[in-house]
């Protein structure tokens, strides 16, 4: 299923903050995270999550850490913050007023309220 | 991995062909993964250290997707084309890392750089050392020597022998090479400070032509001899002695920009001490101008020696903006000497002036050269500058053939010698150098040509300088 840029780019924090408050990880296992949760129909370009988790660390959401992987390569992990904690917490508020409202609405125009007896006279 | 048993060449191809060996395979991947890195790499927006990163990304959905039954190829393809496109990708590295997009100056080492750190702390002692040597010699020539002519004729001698000393201790020049040059250096040196020189009579005398020729042109040929311990000793090096016209362009540029903050600045403290009714003058005099001259000028030599790598020249863009201006100038000069003439003053001035135009084309020639990559084709700057030789001959003809008949009637003076022989110095560089620069955007000859003209000629200036600071002097009866 192919998910508009807008709401990639827009989930991409929450979810990668979720994921790390899940404990330590680095990039690759995050993006495989993400495809593990959404059964594969989330499917990130992966270059893109590096520069995010860098804006992450900026922001102080994350800290990161050279260690070695299994195979002996340099890899960076990255752990959540007291702060990342806090912005999570925070995105979790909004995502879900966000996703309150939508579960509304599409409740309300699945079931059309019925037009008023009123209006139907209107039409004869 | 893979490199565990290099296939032979046969082996290869027939591995193509048919049944690929592990260590092949593993060989053909490593050769993309390393292409790739070198693709990301170019980005400037990607740190080596986000490659790294990002390479670790590949390798596991490479060893992944090769898990679930991808061969090597197919998986290196499949993991790349996940990687995203990367003109994308490196668009939102720059988004994040913008300062990456301007080029970082490190001038004093951080915390991390380790053993590195601690050579550039001592060459940036070397340096201040070395300012601070040239900013006691001229406290001591100005305090000792008596007479402003015999002060200002050795300011040169007793700073640039500061810079020299840096670059022979940076460089590691051989104790030959540097006793070598101080020799030269001294010959100069002796020639203004011992030559009969005879004032111009009068109350106020005042030094006379050739005094004034042999001052202003030592520091020419000081500063070319510099120019040898700049190159390490290596003086005959095209390449060396082209990093040495790069190094003086960017000097030029980083001393205009340090005095014009140090103006700002002491014009500041002077306004902010005179309400306290405080005179900085003495000072200022006293001080500052014998420690801070020589300072600045050791200074940039180590900023541009420093930034070398790190920050684009700034001269040769300059040369880009003033090409077509210096012609447009070129231009209306010859046609209000063409339109307008025959000359009504025919001088020495005019001779100077025309020698200026020169030496400001041959700048702009020489810094564009320095910029230039060699294997590009000839393009339309080319063309421009092609014009702008050719229109700086043009009035430099036009200008010189006045010259000579007056000349011929009022015979040589020192000053019109040394005027004209400039000038033909100068017209030899420029015109071999429009010649070349025919044949490169003809397509008959390389650029390397054209290049290679330009610092073979350097020395010519210096015999030039020698001989007038030598020679003229007895040649003209000292006067």
């Amino acid at each position: 299923m192919h998910i508009d840029k807008d709401l990639v780019a827009a989930s991409a924090t929450p979810l990668v903050l979720g994921i790390l408050a899940e404990g330590e990880s680095y990039g690759y296992a995050i993006v495989k995270r993400v495809n593990e949760l959404s059964g594969g129909r989330m499917q990130w370009t992966d270059g893109m999550l590096y520069p995010l988790l860098h804006r992450l660390e900026r922001n102080g959401y994350v800290r990161a850490s050279w260690g070695t992987s299994d195979a002996g390569r340099r890899r960076k992990h990255y752990a959540i913050t007291e702060a990342g904690l806090e912005t999570l917490a925070e995105r979790q508020k909004q995502w879900s007023v966000v996703a309150d409202a939508l579960k509304q609405v599409w409740w309300a125009t699945s079931h059309p309220p019925v037009p008023g007896s009123a209006a139907a006279g209107g039409i004869a | 991995m893979g490199h565990i048993a290099p296939p032979g060449p046969r082996e290869r191809r027939g591995g193509r062909d048919r049944l690929m060996s592990d260590a092949a395979r593993g060989d053909v991947l490593e050769d993309q993964i390393d292409q790739w890195r070198g693709f990301v790499s170019r980005r400037r927006a990607i740190s080596p250290a986000d490659v790294e990163e990002m390479e670790d990304h590949l390798r596991e959905r490479i060893a992944d997707l090769g898990a679930n039954g991808l061969d090597a190829e197919e998986a290196f393809l499949v993991a790349v084309k996940r990687m995203g496109n990367l003109d994308e990708v490196s668009r939102e590295f720059a988004r994040e890392h913008s300062h990456r997009l301007w080029k970082q100056l490190v001038l004093v080492p951080e915390a991390e750089d380790g053993a590195g750190g601690l050579s550039r702390w001592r060459e940036l002692g070397v340096v201040l050392a070395c300012a601070l040597g040239a900013g006691l010699a001229v406290k001591l020539l100005f305090t000792s020597v008596d007479g402003e002519i015999a002060q200002i004729r050795n300011v040169a001698f007793v700073v640039l022998p500061f810079l020299a000393g840096w670059f022979a201790w940076k460089r590691r020049v051989t104790w030959r090479t540097c006793a070598a040059v101080a020799a030269v250096a001294a010959v100069p040196a002796l020639a203004v400070n011992l030559y009969p020189f005879e004032a111009t009579p009068g109350p106020f005398p005042s030094p006379g032509m050739t005094a004034v020729l042999a001052f202003t042109h030592a520091p020419v040929l000081l500063w070319l001899l510099v120019g040898v311990l700049h190159t390490g000793g290596h003086w005959r090096s095209h390449e060396r002695r082209m990093d040495f016209v790069r190094f003086m362009g960017e000097l030029v540029i980083y001393l205009a920009l340090i005095m014009l903050g140090s103006v700002v600045l002491v014009g500041l403290t002077f306004a902010v001490l005179a309400l306290v009714d405080v005179d900085l003058e003495p000072f200022f005099e006293d001080w500052l101008l014998p420690f801070g001259l020589p300072g600045a000028l050791l200074v940039a030599a180590w900023l541009v020696e420093a930034k070398k790598s790190v920050v684009e020249n700034i001269a040769p863009v300059l040369t880009r903006v003033f090409t077509p201006l210096a012609l447009l100038m070129l231009a209306a000069d010859l046609v209000a000497l063409l339109v307008d003439g025959p000359l009504t003053t025919v001088d020495r001035d005019l001779l100077i002036l025309m020698d200026a135009i020169l030496v400001l084309v041959l700048f702009l020639l020489l810094y564009s050269i320095s910029a230039r990559d060699p294997m590009a084709r000839a393009g339309v700057f080319d063309w421009l500058q092609l014009a702008l030789v050719g229109a700086a001959l043009a009035v430099d003809a036009v200008a010189l053939t006045a010259m000579l008949t007056r000349i011929a009637e009022f015979g040589f003076t020192a000053n019109k010698t040394a005027a004209l022989g400039l000038n033909l110095v100068l017209l030899v560089h420029l015109v071999w150098s429009a010649w070349l620069m025919v044949g490169f955007v003809r397509g008959t000859r390389p650029f390397a040509a054209i290049e290679r003209w330009q610092t073979a000629y350097l020395p010519v200036y210096a015999v030039w300088a020698g001989l007038v600071v030598l020679v003229f002097p007895p040649l003209f009866g000292f006067a």
